[in-house]
Parts: C-alpha cells; structure tokens; sequence
C-alpha cells in the first residue's frame, strides 16, 4: 500500500505493519537535524555578524542597549577612518602600507613554500637514493618540535644574518621547504603510477623534464593546497612580525592591527571592527574562490 | 652508473630542505640545547651556568603559574573542541541538504586571523556592553566579568577554541565519509539503531582520525601565545591567562633572559614528547586501524 521508495531498499527489513509510522519518524529526524544544524550555524555566526554589524555604526549605537543589529545610519566612513588613522602624523596610510607589506611577504613565502617543496617532495616520492627513507622519517619527527623551542635561537640567527627589522626572517625560509607540506606532497606524488616517469625517462627524459613536464602539471590539485595553506599561514602570523619587525612601516596587517588595538584600548569599537574586517576580508574572499581546493587539502591533510 | 646518478639528482632536488633543515632547524635547536645552560642575552655572549636555569625553573612560582594555566587550558580545551568537532561532522554526516553550505559556516571562524579573533571577542565578551552579557542579561542568567574576573577568563580562552573547531570538523567529515556503508548495513541487520551504530561502527572507524587530531591538538594548545597575547596583556587579570609561551617570551624579549626561555623552551618540548607517548599509548586499545 504505501510504498515509501526511502524504506524499500531489499536488504534492509522494514519493520513490518508501521511504514507510516516510520516515515514519519524519518522525516521528524531530518526536521530536527535541520533545526539542530540551522540555530548551530546562528550561533557560529553571530560574533561575525555582530563584527560587521558594529563595523557600520555610528558610535554611540555601539553600546546601546538592547543591542542595534541593524545599523543607522550605515557608516561607512568608519572603514576610511580605520583605514588612515593617524595617517596625517606618521605622513602615509597604515592599514595602506601593512597590508601591501603583508602582500609582499606572503607572495613572497608562497613562491618559495611552492617551489622548495615540489623539489624535495619529488626527491622524496620519486628518486631511490641512499638515506631518503632516513631523511624523510626525521623530516617527519621534527614537527613534533614546538615553535617556541627556536624562538631564541632562530632570531640570535637572524641577528646574525643582520636580518632583524626586516621581512627577510618571514620569507626566506619559505624558500628551504617545511616537514608539513613536504609530507603532504610526498603522499600525492606517490600516488601517480611509476611507469609514467619511467616511459618518459626510458624516452630519454632528464629528471628535470620528468619532474617538470610530467609531475608538476598532474600535481597541481596538491600544489595548490600548499600555496593556500602558505598564504594563510603567512598572512595570519603574528609571532614572526612580533619577533622580527621594529619599525611601524614594515608591520603586517595583524602585527598592526594588534598596534592599533593596544593604542585604542576599549574606546572605538566600530573603528576596531572595521579594522578587523580590513584584515580578515582577503582570507574570506580568497576562501570563497578556492573553497574546493581548501576543504579537500584539509580533509586530506588529515588522514594517514 | 644509473644509481650513482639517481644518488646526485636525489640529493640535489632535495638540497633545499637539506639546507634549510641544517640552518633552520637542526642548528638552531642544538644551540638553543647549548643556550639553556648558558646566561645569555642578545647583548653579551653566553657565559656557561650549567644545569642553574633548569634549577630556577622548580622553583619559580610564575613558572609554575604559566605551566599549570597552560595544562589546564589544554585539558579543557582539546576534550571540548573534539566532542564538538565530531558532533557537528556527525549531525553533517547523515546526508541532510545543504551539507556544503553548513560546512563552510562552521568552517568560517577558523579562517579568521588569530590577531582579529582577539579583537573581536574582546568585544562580545565585554563585560559592559558585549554582546554574550546583554543576551545573557535578557535571559536572567548571571553575567561573569568574562575578562576581568581570574575564575573566568581562562574558560572566555576555552570558549572561543571551541568556535574554531571547523578545521577539525573539516577533518572528521572526511574521515565519516570514508566509513564502508556496509558495515553500517550490517549493523543494521543485526538491529543496531543510530546510536549503537556510532558508538560501535562510526567512532571505531574513524579512531584513528581521532588520535591524529588529537594529538596535534594537544601539541598546539601548549603552544597557545597569539590570542591570550592580544586579549589578555601579561595574562592579566592575576595572570590568569598567562601562558607557557608568553612567559619565555617575555623572558627572552623583555627581561633579556634568553638562556632561561630556552631552557623553557626544552621543558615545552619534553611535556610535548610526554604528552604524545601518554596519548598514543592510553589510545592504543581503542584505536583500531584497518587490516592490522
């Protein structure tokens, strides 16, 4: 009689004489995950939302009470303002020229996190030589050491180098490779079939014709996941330019919206929101274009 | 002839990180070895003290402070942030619509800069006029001074490790996904309902996704520095919020003790390695990993 095509599949036993009944338990439980799922969403959101929405304020809005979600007027002057505070003392724009700083240094570390770790991911994955497996086991137990162990060490080198007040400490490591993306890269490559290479190698290929006509093209869903995961973790750090930098000129967007925040202790809070988007608004745009590529890489990241 | 090239190439494609491991890494840790026996700052050199920071250490009360809020911290925070990493992977799991799009929303928080979540949550955690106390408020609940009160503001730190759980999420959807329907249809036949069918298919399935996780976690919670840094200046209030990370480097920047920080810094790590092997070992009977 009432032929549910959800509950027919053969090799699950209907439980017999209450179809109705199920169905409509069924549909109550996917009623309930959706309300469930939909109030969790509001909840992550509303900080976000209550960011914007006083990111648009007037000022004395800010602190009303019952809270105003809807902003009015819509200010939004509040960005210029954040935007060039005190740009008249200093004689340029702040959040102007942390962000093209923050720009520089990220290209710069994502160039270099893409390039070094193709190389060394491919020796990994592709060339048999005497000590890879050795140097790839250790490559992978130094990730168990903490950060904060070579915060010393790493900046008495880099003092060394004359390298403290500039960007050189936040990039040119890009270029030398990292244990974690020569991992998730070496697990890739090794997934393209060996007879590949070796018909073109047996074609008389060099390595670098294999490794750059053959390998680089097909690992480019992989490449691409490093090249995000750099660009967020370059344009997020806040440990490196507090470490490294000195002058107000060459701060990152977080190093100077942490500046600005510890100048404007608890008054502004449209002015601080405002800020605030200025610095996460790239990472949400760049999100939302590679969403795919950024939800996999993670996914995998993940596993084995 | 062909394994002597292949022994040249090999080296030379992996020459960058040879030498960035060299310069980077290896160096740099022997010689913050070297620096925690040692009394040293960036303006003299280091001059020998032997095992004397490590001796300080036990009995350094703000030591002690920063270590146990550290500990504790990460005993709340990892156990918490998990179970609901996997709740929400497992209520996206059960092929409701629209699967993506709230994935991304409880993606979203964790894409945001650790510098820009401090400054936002110091504004929904205001005591005055934040949005959490007005709401709370309304609702005739008490109103904590979520920054100011000591009994407090390491669970505000807890909170929002919570709210940025997505990537995690991300990761446990993943590994559901990877789940074989047919043990769930086994399961089914033998009558399990939905949750014995996870309590006995789904979280052994993906125990090793769990431990993995976990494990990094752990590792990252004891690191904790950006966001107690930003929200909580000297880890007030009563250092409260005073971190592992903020003492050594306030050691090493502000009070120039650099040999000290890094005989923190070994401390840090020993707890780390401990930390694992307790993990790795205390899971290693609930951890089943496929084919052996």
């Amino acid at each position: 009689m009432t032929a549910d095509p959800n509950v027919s599949r053969p090799e699950v036993p209907v439980r017999a004489g209450r179809p109705n009944r199920a169905r409509r338990s069924r549909q109550f439980r996917i009623l309930a995950t959706h309300a469930t799922l939909m109030a969790l969403s509001l909840l992550f959101l509303m900080p976000l939302l209550w960011m914007m929405s006083t990111a648009l304020k007037p000022t004395d809005q800010t602190m009303a009470d019952p809270p105003v979600w809807i902003p009015n007027p819509v200010q939004w002057g509040n960005f210029s303002e954040a935007f060039s505070y005190s740009a008249k003392d200093l004689g340029y724009t702040p959040f102007l020229v942390y962000g093209q700083n923050t720009l520089f240094v990220t290209i710069l570390a994502v160039i270099g996190a893409v390039t070094s770790n193709a190389l060394v991911a491919y020796s990994f994955a592709r060339i048999e030589w005497r000590g890879r497996d050795l140097l790839f086991a250790l490559t992978l137990a130094t990730m168990m050491v903490p950060g904060p162990v070579l915060m010393v060490p790493l900046y008495a080198l880099f003092k060394e180098f004359g390298w403290i007040g500039t960007f050189r400490p936040l990039w040119i490591p890009a270029f030398f490779g990292s244990a974690f993306n020569i991992f998730l890269l070496r697990q890739f490559l090794r997934t393209i079939p060996m007879e590949l290479t070796e018909a073109a190698k047996i074609d008389g290929a060099s390595e670098w014709t294999t490794f750059s006509a053959v390998i680089l093209p097909l690992a480019r869903p992989a490449l691409s996941v490093v090249a995000l995961f750099t660009f967020m973790w370059a344009w997020n750090d806040f440990m490196g330019p507090l470490l490294y930098l000195t002058d107000q000129r060459t701060f990152t967007l977080s190093m100077g919206l942490q500046f600005f925040q510890s100048q404007h202790t608890g008054t502004p809070w449209n002015l601080l929101m405002a800020a605030s988007l200025i610095v996460i608004l790239p990472v949400l745009v760049v999100f939302f274009f590679a969403q795919r590529v950024f939800i996999e890489g993670i996914a995998t990241t993940g596993l084995k | 002839m062909n394994v002597h090239r292949n022994q040249r190439v090999g080296i030379l494609f992996a020459l960058p990180w040879i030498i960035g491991f060299l310069i980077f890494l290896a160096f740099p840790l022997v010689s913050s070895l070297y620096y925690s026996f040692t009394s040293f700052s960036v303006l003299r050199p280091p001059i020998w003290i032997g095992l004397e920071n490590y001796r300080e250490l036990l009995t350094d009360t703000v030591f002690r402070t920063s270590l146990a809020n550290t500990l504790v911290f990460t005993a709340a925070s990892v156990p918490l942030a998990t179970t609901v990493a996997i709740i929400l992977a497992l209520l996206l799991n059960t092929k409701v619509k629209g699967m993506a799009f709230y994935r991304t929303i409880f993606y979203i928080p964790s894409l945001v800069p650790m510098v820009a979540l401090g400054v936002l949550w110091l504004w929904v955690f205001n005591g005055q006029y934040g949005l959490l106390n007005q709401g709370l408020g309304k609702l005739g609940l008490p109103e904590p001074a979520w920054l100011s009160d000591p009994a407090w503001s390491k669970w505000t730190l807890v909170i929002i490790s919570i709210w940025g759980t997505g990537n995690a999420m991300v990761i446990y959807l993943a590994g559901l996904q990877d789940v074989p329907q047919s043990l769930y249809e086994a399961a089914e036949l033998d009558g399990a309902k939905t949750l014995s069918k996870t309590r006995h298919v789904t979280i052994p399935m993906i125990s090793p996704v769990i431990l993995f996780n976990v494990v990094m976690s752990i590792i990252g919670s004891l690191q904790t520095f950006a966001l107690p840094y930003v929200m909580f200046p000297g880890g007030a209030p009563a250092r409260s919020t005073y971190f592992f990370s903020m003492y050594l480097y306030d050691n090493a920047f502000l009070y120039q003790r650099m040999g000290y920080a890094s005989a923190m810094g070994w401390v840090m790590f020993a707890i780390t390695l401990a930390l694992t092997m307790l993990a790795l070992k205390a899971s290693s009977r609930h951890v089943h990993y496929e084919g052996g």
